[in-house]
């Protein structure tokens, strides 16, 4: 079992918890994820570390409520526990001085991309931040991510906050404006990234995606999370979750995920009727 | 009964066990085998003619003494044989449920030269079901601690047999398991249906009993790296990770909804419960009253098509590229199948899938035939041209194997490793080519049997033993 030391709203639906896992807080590096099970008989689902406290023994991480397990992970609180948590997975993201870097976090997207963002500063990088929401209330991160890079600019659909309009808009006029970027991460719903590596393409600037498929073990045992990259099948959970933006085939990647839908609908169905009943 | 002669008992027919029936049983995940009664099992070990050399234990990897607790059986004292048993196999309920029976002792036995084998295996299931239901499985003498510490890396039929030989041994024992419950293979890949996950758990139990210390969510590689198990105190490491990194047919459309490997599919119906949606959270692709269709013919392949059809599936196919003959799952798996209703396509080869909107609907079949012996002494199957024919089918389970899981090799390069990615390990001793590492089962044969699995976890456990008394190993 792993305490939950905090845990707190940061958005609608989007809850930060920072819990007692001390080898993984030793051990993870900017990238990785971990796979939580909040209780017995519960699925098994990725979430990216988005900090970690080698003091506090912790690590971080943001959920946005989706589906049923990830509702039921944000009705837990401070002092809760969760059933399993083990980590950290995946290759560590590839940090080099690339001289301008920008990394763009779409809603909960943002909570991984902060730690990325954190290392392409240390190394060294000059650090651009895009953080999008659909309004105001879903831009998140942006105070911590001001404290280490050197330009941040929130964006909202709507117009509520920051520039008003797509991560994607304001990443062209960025580079349309002349600044020189050499490095670009997006990560956030499948649409946004694929919409960023299509921004990006014509450029050639490098471009660096974090995958989100459907998983169970995150050791490479079951292939569930098999995605197509420059033409060749990849797991997710071993090889990535980092890829190249310009060779990951994202239609393939939807549709994939797309597999268990109308289960996780009955599912969540379900847990809501069964928590309206409760109140 | 004692005073039959020879020739009497060997009159005694080999001795069914009694199973579900196969219509009823084509629905539930219960077992399908019910095991012996006393009288079953004392009549079939009457059988056995004690043999003054009993050539059965020859062909048992791990050397049990079969005539021996057979002679036990046929005078009722089943406790007595259970411990004959235990002296050299950790895990007789699992042994006797799953062991290739037919292909080890019981193909050697003398009685199958003219007529049928005594039912060895049945009997090993009837002697530690026995005990488990009877006095509980019974935890061996623990010798003094020796103050000396192992790290198991992995907690199936390998760890936990070397596990339990270790803490017998006095030495402290830490197993370490990457998901979140303990028996690997025999808890995510093995069925309910022929191996109850309750009889892995009480195995599990009685190693917790004798002081062995379980870790689940711990990737050896990514949680600790084997160097720094030496580091935190362990005195030797013992990987047992198993082959889990499964093989696809690389064919097109491979990618669609609907297309699993036997690992995920298992994973997601036996370790998740995926058969119980949605009282349990994980759910897999929904089977009723669909075609599904599994890719290979090893006893995975069986356990999927058999968990397929139990799953609702309207049509289950085996579908193998070599004849019938060939196929490499056991004799009784492949009998069950078929009494349940599973339909065999042999010499037929996939070469594509062909989907709708994301989903798999069709796959492009050719057809095959036998041509020269391969290296593998089976013949070679040969594409027959112009053969390729379209079939409906809305799921499919590649079950075609496992190569070894990198996890390991990438995090400690310096143990030797061959182009497989198996780790290179002594046949005696186990010991691989780094000081205070052994290795065995899975990750260093490629896929194989739970038994054999069972004996390197216990050849391991006694080379640990001598090197943690300073005996030279390297």
């Amino acid at each position: 079992m792993y305490k939950i030391k905090h845990a707190e709203f940061l958005a609608p639906n989007i809850k930060k918890f920072i819990i007692e896992a001390p080898k993984i807080a030793q051990k993870r590096r900017a990238g990785q994820f971990v796979i939580i099970r909040v209780k017995d008989g519960g699925e098994r689902i990725p979430l990216t570390i988005a900090d970690s406290s080698l003091e506090d023994n912790t690590i971080t991480i943001i959920v946005q409520g989706v589906g049923k397990t990830t509702k039921e992970l944000n009705s837990l609180s401070s002092g809760d526990f969760i059933q399993d948590v083990v980590g950290p997975l995946g290759k560590p993201s590839h940090i080099e001085h690339f001289g301008t870097a920008v990394s763009i976090g779409g809603g909960v997207g943002t909570a991984i991309a902060y730690p990325i963002a954190v290392a392409l500063k240390q190394a060294g990088n000059h650090t651009i931040s895009i953080v999008g929401g659909r309004s105001k209330e879903f831009v998140i991160l942006e105070d911590e991510l001001k404290k280490v890079c050197d330009e941040v600019y929130p964006t909202t659909d709507d117009g509520s906050y920051g520039f008003h309009g797509f991560v994607t808009q304001k990443l062209k006029e960025l580079i349309d404006s002349g600044t020189k970027v050499d490095f670009v991460l997006a990560i956030g719903p499948i649409p946004m990234m694929k919409a960023v590596a299509e921004t990006t393409r014509p450029y050639g600037i490098k471009t660096v995606v974090s995958l989100n498929p459907i998983m169970v073990d995150g050791t490479g045992m079951c292939g569930g999370c098999r995605a197509t990259v420059d033409n060749k099948t990849v797991f997710v959970c071993v090889d990535g979750p980092e890829f190249d933006a310009h060779k990951v085939d994202f239609s393939l990647l939807e549709q994939r995920n797309r597999t268990y839908r109308t289960d996780e609908q009955l599912a969540l169905e379900k847990h809501e009727c069964r928590m309206n009943n409760l109140h | 009964m004692e005073e039959m002669s020879k020739k009497d008992r060997m009159k005694i027919p080999r001795q069914k066990m009694p199973e579900q029936d196969s219509f009823e049983r084509s629905s539930n995940f219960d077992e399908v085998n019910l095991g012996f009664t006393e009288e079953l099992a004392r009549m079939e070990a009457l059988r056995c003619i004690q043999c003054p050399k009993p050539s059965c234990t020859t062909g048992c990897p791990v050397g049990v003494k079969i005539r021996d607790f057979i002679e036990l059986v046929s005078k009722g004292d089943y406790l007595a044989a259970a411990a004959k048993i235990k002296e050299d196999n950790a895990l007789p309920a699992v042994c006797g449920r799953v062991c290739p029976q037919e292909e080890q002792c019981e193909s050697v036995c003398i009685l199958g030269k003219k007529g049928e084998s005594v039912g060895i295996g049945r009997l090993e299931r009837f002697v530690a079901d026995y005990e488990r239901n009877t006095s509980g499985i019974r935890t061996p003498e623990v010798k003094a601690k020796t103050g000396k510490k192992v790290a198991i890396v992995g907690s199936g039929p390998a760890g936990l047999s070397c596990a339990g030989d270790l803490i017998q041994m006095g030495h402290d024992v830490t197993v370490f398991e990457a998901l979140h419950e303990i028996g690997g293979v025999l808890v995510y890949g093995i069925p309910q249906f022929r191996l109850p996950k309750e009889i892995v758990k009480a195995e599990v139990e009685a190693l917790t009993k004798l002081g062995v210390d379980f870790q689940t969510n711990s990737i050896i590689g990514f949680t600790d790296t084997v160097d720094e198990l030496f580091s935190n105190g362990y005195d030797a490491v013992f990987i047992a990770v198993g082959a889990g990194l499964p093989y696809f047919l690389n064919i097109p459309g491979e990618n669609l909804n609907g297309v699993y490997s036997s690992n995920e599919f298992l994973t997601r119906v036996n370790l998740m419960k995926a058969y119980k949606f949605p009282e349990y959270d994980t759910p897999v692709f929904n089977c009723k009253d669909k075609n599904v269709a599994v890719f290979g013919g090893g006893n995975t392949a069986m356990d999927a098509v058999r968990t397929a059809k139990r799953l609702g599936a309207k049509k289950a196919y085996i579908i193998y590229r070599r004849s019938e003959v060939e196929l490499p799952a056991r004799k009784e798996e492949v009998h069950h199948a078929k009494q349940e209703g599973v339909e065999f396509l042999v010499l037929e080869n996939p070469i594509e899938f062909i989907g709708e909107n994301g989903w798999l609907k069709q796959v492009k079949l050719q057809k095959m035939e036998l041509g020269e012996p391969d290296a593998s002494g089976r013949r070679r199957p040969v594409a027959v041209e112009g053969s390729e024919h379209l079939m409906d089918i809305d799921m499919a389970v590649v079950a075609i194997g496992n190569g070894s899981n990198p996890i390991i090799q990438k995090t400690t390069p310096d143990i030797e490793y061959n182009k497989r990615g198996n780790i290179v390990a002594d046949d005696i001793t186990m010991k691989t080519s780094k000081k205070g590492v052994f290795a065995g089962g899975d990750i260093v044969t490629g896929g194989a049997t739970v038994i054999l699995a069972m004996g390197a976890g216990r050849k391991a456990a006694k080379a640990i033993d001598s090197y943690l008394s300073n005996k030279e190993i390297w």
